[in-house]
Formats: C-alpha cells, structure tokens, sequence
C-alpha cells in the first residue's frame, strides 16, 4: 500500500498554521542545514527569534505581511511514511487557496487559537473540508502555551468544533492541544498538558488510514488522449485509449460500455509503458487499478475520444445534461442565474448555464438560506444545464466523476469547485 | 508485444503514483493544447521529464518539441547528451543562445559573468516565436521556496510573468488550460516529486544520465562553499587555490556558477543514498544565483523565468 498522506492546514489568520508546519517538519528533522541557516539570518534580521513561519511562507508579500497569501507545499518522511504538506493561508481573501491545498489532502489539520475560540473562518473551513469529503479532520488547539495550559478551555473549544463538524457531517475528529511555538504535542508529547492523554499530532498522522481506497468501486476511465502510432512496425494498426483509472479495477475481458455512446465492447488489453534509451514499447498486464495510468485496448472498432469514459458495463452511470450539485465560489465576479460558462469535468470540457440557485450555505447556522447569487467564498446549491452528455456520478460515491470545474469562458479563470449532490442532494 | 507474468500490484506504490500523476499531465497538455514544448537542458530533472512523456504516448513517440535555452556556459558531457538524444530519438530540438543575445547587444554580460539570469529573454522569446502555448518545466516544488508556492498549470501572461499573488485555484486532478491569445501556461509534470524521488526512479528505471552527474576527478576551488570546476568560464581568483577532487554534480546550470559535491557515488543506487544522507538542500549546495537575495528566484519566476 502506498503509505503517502497528504496533509493540509486549515483555520482563521494567524492561529499558527505556518509556524505548526514548521515546528513539525523542524521536530521531524525534516530541514536542511542551509534553510535553517536563512530561516535564522531572515529572523534576527527582524530582529526576531526563529521564525518557524518563514519555512513555508516563501513569497516576498508573504513576509512582509507576516500572512501566508498562497499554498505552500512540503515534502518529508518519517521512518513510518512519507508526506506531502499543504500549508494553506487563513485570511479569508485567499480561501480559494485553501480550497485548492485541501482539494487532494487526506487530513485536513484545522487550527483554532486557543484564547479565540472558532471563528467565522474556522466554520468556513470545516464546511470546505465536509464539502470535499477530506477522509480526516484534525483539530489543534494551539498557542495552549499562552493559555496556561488549561485543560478546560480545551475542551470547550473541541466541543464547539465537534458541534459544528456534526452539523456539516464530518465524523471522527481527533482534537489535540499543541502549541506550535513551543512543540508541544505536535513531535513530543507535553509535560505540560498531562490531562490530555491523546496522540501527539505527528502520531495521530502516522497512524491515519490514507486516502479512501477507490478500487472497490465500479470502473470509471475517463479517456484522456488516443494513441495511434501509424508507424511501419509492429504497432502499425495500434489504437489506444489513454488515461488513469479513476476507481475500480479494468481486467482485460472485462465487459465495459463507453459512454457517452453507450456502446457495449470489452477490454482487449491494457498496456504499460517500457521505454530505453533507444526504444520505446508497451507490455500488456492482466489488469489495472484506481490510480493507475495506463492504455486501454478495445475489442471493437467505436467511436472513443478524449472525453469519452470507460464504465463497468454492469454499473454504468448513463449519463446526464442535468446537473444539480454544491460549489464553492472562487470568484470575485458573483454567481447568478443564468450565467453561462465553461464546466470541466474529467476530460470533458462543455458549455453549461446556471438554471438555478437553489440556496447558500449560512455559515452562523450551518442552515442552507435563500440565495438569488453566490459571492466570492459562498458556498451554495445549484443546478445547471450542460451543453454535452457528462458520465457523472454524485461526489459521494467518486470523488473524480463528481467533481467539475466551473470556468469563465473568456478569460480562463477557475470560477467554482463543483461537487454533484446525492440524488436526495442532501450533500449540505 | 510480450505478456508480463507478474501479477500486477493491487495498490500502488509512491514511486508508481507519482509516475502516473506525471503521466496524465503530459496526457492532459497533449489534448488540450496546440504547441506545446519540453524545456530540456540535458539535466537530470529534464531527462526524466522526457523519460515521463516518452511513457505517456508509448508506443508513439513524443508530441511536443523540446527547447533548450543555452547558456553558452554548457558542460559538454550534458550537450553531448542532449544531441544523442536528440538523434536517437528522432525528436525536434529548439535551441534559444544567450550568445546571440550578448553578440547583438540584446543582452549584456553581467558583471560577475554568469548566465543563468540572462535566459528569460530568450525564452520568452522562443515561446512567442514558436507560439508555444504549453511549456513543460522540469522544476520540483521541494526544490526552492517560491516553487513550493507553484501551481502544476501555472498561467503566464502575456509578457511572460507570474503573479504569485494572484493564482489560479487548482482543484483535485482538474487542471485548468484556458489561456488567452499570447498567454501560456508552463507545466510542471514533477512538481510533487523530490530530488530523492528523482534519483530512485533513475534507479528503478535505468535512466542513463551524463557523466557529471556520476563521481569523477575534476580540478576545482572553492567559492562561497561551493566547489567550482576550472574551466574556460571560471577560474581561480587571488587565493582561492585548485586541487584535484573527487566530485558529481547535483544540478546541471551555467557551468560558471554551478558547483559539484564531493561524492564517491559512481551509480544512481550510491546517489540515492548520499541523497538521503545530505544536509544540505540541493540549490543550498550548488547554486550561487540563488544566494544573490531573499527572493531571487520569486524576482526571477516573476519576469518568466523557468
Ligand atoms: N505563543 C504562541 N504563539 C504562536 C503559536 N503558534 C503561532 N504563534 C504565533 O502566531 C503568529 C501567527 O503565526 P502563523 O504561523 O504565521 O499563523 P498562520 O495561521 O500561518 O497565519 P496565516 O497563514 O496568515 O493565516 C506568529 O506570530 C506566531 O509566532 C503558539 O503555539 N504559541
Ligand atoms: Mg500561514
């Protein structure tokens, strides 16, 4: 099994995402002798002590705001496995960064300073992990240190937030008090905190199942790009279909249909790369996962182009024009109905309309209110008309064929994070 | 075509999963664009970009051009290397020369004589030329603070900037193209992986590399810390005094300002472990340019730097 997580911090401005990156990459002696010796001579040139928040907050703005503006990604392992750490800004201008840090991360870290309490923006971010389904939640309760360590405001706040995560439909969330200045509980465990006998962070991650396994679903392969050498040898009249297998498992044998068709066929091949110094060839394998790049060979001679998907022939999706799903609004433009614009979803790009908002999430209470428009960081409900036949399942059984971007046909921008809702659409 | 007799894995394992995330991006750029371009120099990270695409469109060859933008200041085992590729594999190789900037007085020699600064212009000038809209970039997130700030489709403008305080969202695997008329976007198909992935997949792979990169004898002296080839583009200055070393490379740049490492590692196995075992940063241990100030590579990025 692959052992890789992905992490991402979540949480308001400066509740110490940065610095617990830092303190925990510092504590898993995960920097380098020379990124020290500049996080050292940036900090006491500001006359500072060691600024563990410099370790990630890279851009210029960034350090001369003392805020983290963008995603900052990190790379270590441990004896256990190996992480990729998104260490995402607060302040809420910049949320559509942090919904793209959290997009791929298996554990969300949320941070809560501990003399604060939750804030608007925790609730925000909780609801964006809920939304995107992260496996799991971390709460650190952090600067314990400036809270004398009190067990009691602790609590408070992991009652607050597991309010509010049973609200949104999170499960499991593991609290932990940790100040990230001091390392407390994030390598080492506290002297300091003997009331808490949980995980320290670096624990509780170490132990985390990783991300949900996708090949116990039906197949899904989206087709990305069609190979046909029309060369003079051995591959003169090869045709393959290209792409990785979004979940399931493909078989040669297997019986698939190919949507939007609808064609019925079966799986000839798969194919695998091998590539020298001087050639280039492919070995057939048995078979193939979720996660998997591969080449898919098909019995009969159809119509199958970038944006077709391989589906199990006994689970198809079918597909639908129709779509009623929940997004998160990156744009500064407001969302209203009848927009038209652009939705990508796996290789298919199409033209939609919005037909309908059906309401927006209220972050005091968690309620879905009323909605005439969906504004920058709006989370809200929508349905939309598509121009092209889409091979969508709902974002809670394929978190690949249930999601779509929503983009501004002029200039390119990535307006929304779409995730297609139960058909109950319960997904809020 | 053979069959394998392995059965194949039920899971998969990190090395795999950061192939195949390779691999569907240089699928994703050869469907959505019209002329996209590999920037190859011949280094390590470029060679196993190519190595990325030539698996991706196997049994086809390659769809994109590869560019190299030459310093002038080549070691000659890397350029060696880049032609033989070149030819072996029947591929189309652009080159863009900071000689003929300097020659023409487009570009003057900085006063410290290294080169590495001076490549943006003939870059971006190669990609307007060619109407590259797609440019893949060899540059791994672990490998400088403001590349860890990177998206993998990182839009440029028009003039070839980046605005690091104004990206594009990107969600899940669902990268975003769209570009306008004499925009681009460069590509990282190696954001995620680190330079000790890099060197266990040339392992795994049996990717041949120059030589620089293998131990060798080399006449060097020592500069800023860092250990400097005596060459036809840098020599020892008053006091810096040359010995013989046992050294390899760990980036390949402007060979004037591009130090080696000592190191006894003469295969990708032996590198892997002294990799593991590095204090320093790769940049840390071999790049001066980067030295030059706080954000140097963020100011660089910025003006279209790879
Ligand atoms: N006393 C104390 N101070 C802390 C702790 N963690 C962070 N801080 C301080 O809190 C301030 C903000 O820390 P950052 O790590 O930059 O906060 P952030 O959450 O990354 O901020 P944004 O990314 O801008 O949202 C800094 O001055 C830190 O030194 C802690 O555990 N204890
Ligand atoms: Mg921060």
């Amino acid at each position: 099994m692959s052992t890789l997580l992905r992490l991402a911090t979540a949480g308001s401005v400066d509740d110490g995402k940065s610095t617990l990156v830092g303190r925990l990459l510092h504590d898993c002696k995960a920097i380098l002798a020379d990124q020290i010796a500049h996080v050292k001579t940036v900090s006491e040139a500001r006359g500072g002590d060691f600024d563990f928040a410099l370790l990630t907050d890279g851009l210029r703005a960034e350090r001369e705001q003392g805020i983290t503006i963008d995603v900052a990604y990190r790379y270590f392992a441990t004896d256990k496995r190996s992480f990729i750490l998104a260490d995402c800004p607060g302040h809420v201008q910049y949320t559509r960064n942090t919904v793209t840090g959290a997009s791929t991360a298996d554990v969300v870290i949320i941070l809560v300073d501990a003399r604060h309490g939750v804030l608007e923006q925790t609730r925000r971010h909780l609801a964006v992990a809920g939304l995107l389904r992260v496996p799991h939640v971390v709460l650190a309760v952090n600067k314990i240190d400036l809270v004398g360590y009190d067990e009691a405001g602790f609590t408070k706040i992991a009652k607050d937030v597991n309010e509010v995560a049973d609200q949104l439909g999170i499960a499991d969330i593991q609290a932990i008090p940790v100040s990230a200045l001091v390392g407390d509980n994030v390598v080492d465990k506290s002297a300091e905190t003997a009331w808490y006998d949980g995980p320290t962070l670096l624990e509780y991650l170490e132990n985390a199942t990783g991300r949900i396994d996708n090949s116990q679903q039906p197949l899904r392969f989206p087709v990305q790009y069609v190979i046909r050498p029309q060369t003079d040898d051995q591959y003169r009249d090869y045709r393959g279909y290209t792409g990785t297998v979004a979940s399931g498992t493909v078989s040669v044998g297997d019986q698939v249909i190919v949507l939007p068709a609808g064609r019925r066929t079966s799986v000839a091949g798969i194919d695998r790369a091998v590539v020298t110094a001087t050639s280039t060839a492919v070995v057939e394998r048995p078979s193939a996962v979720a996660g998997e790049a591969v080449t898919v060979r098909l019995t009969d001679d159809l119509d199958v182009a970038r944006g077709s998907v391989i589906v199990a022939a006994e689970a198809s999706p079918g597909t639908r024009r129709e779509l009623a799903a929940t997004v998160s609004w990156l744009s500064d433009r407001p969302l209203t109905v009848g927009a038209r614009v652009l939705i990508k979803h796996t290789t298919t790009t199409a033209q939609a309309i919005v037909t309908k908002i059906t309401g927006a999430l209220d972050l005091d209470t968690l309620g879905v209110i009323d909605a005439t428009e969906l504004a920058l960081n709006d989370i809200g409900k929508v349905q939309l008309k598509i121009a092209a036949p889409l091979a969508a399942d709902p974002y809670s059984s394929n978190t690949i064929t249930g999601s779509f971007l929503l983009i501004d046909a002029h200039d390119g921008w990535t307006l929304a994070a779409g995730m297609i809702d139960d058909e109950e659409g319960e997904l809020l | 075509m053979t069959t394998t007799t392995a059965s194949s894995p039920t899971t998969v394992t990190e090395l795999d999963a950061l192939e195949s995330e390779s691999i569907f991006v240089f699928r994703e750029v050869a469907a959505e664009f019209e002329r996209p371009v590999i920037l190859f120099s011949g280094g390590k990270d470029s060679i196993v970009m190519l190595h990325l695409a030539r698996k991706a469109f196997s049994p086809a060859g390659v769809p994109f051009t590869l560019l190299h933008v030459d310093t002038g200041h080549n070691f000659p085992e890397v350029l060696a290397y880049r032609d033989a590729v070149v030819e072996q594999l029947g591929l189309r190789l652009e080159v863009a020369r900071v000689e003929e900037y300097i020659a023409d007085g487009r570009l003057r020699e900085r006063t410290d004589g290294t080169r590495n600064q001076l490549q943006t212009i003939p870059l971006l000038d190669a990609i307007n030329g060619h109407r590259f809209d797609a440019v893949f970039g060899g540059g791994r997130r672990d490998e400088e603070r403001a590349r860890a700030k990177e998206r993998i489709f990182s839009l440029r403008d028009e003039f070839g900037q980046w605005d690091p305080r104004n990206q594009r969202p990107e969600l899940w695997s669902l990268y975003n193209g769209k570009h306008r008329p004499g925009e681009h976007v460069r590509v990282f198909p190696l954001s995620n992986w680190t330079e000790l992935d890099i060197w266990h997949y040339i392992e795994r792979e049996q990717i041949p590399l120059p030589s620089i990169y293998y131990a060798h004898e080399r006449d060097v002296f020592e500069r800023d810390g860092m250990l400097l080839a005596v060459g036809p583009y840098s020599q020892p200055r008053a006091g810096e005094t040359v010995a013989e070393r046992t050294v390899r490379y760990r980036t390949v740049g402007d060979m004037s300002c591009t130090g080696a490492v000592a190191s006894n590692a003469t295969t990708a196995a032996e590198v892997v472990v002294e990799v593991a075992a590095s204090e320093i940063t790769e940049r840390g241990a071999t790049r001066a340019d980067d030295r030059a100030s706080e954000a140097a590579m963020e100011d660089r990025k910025r003006e279209g730097y790879f």
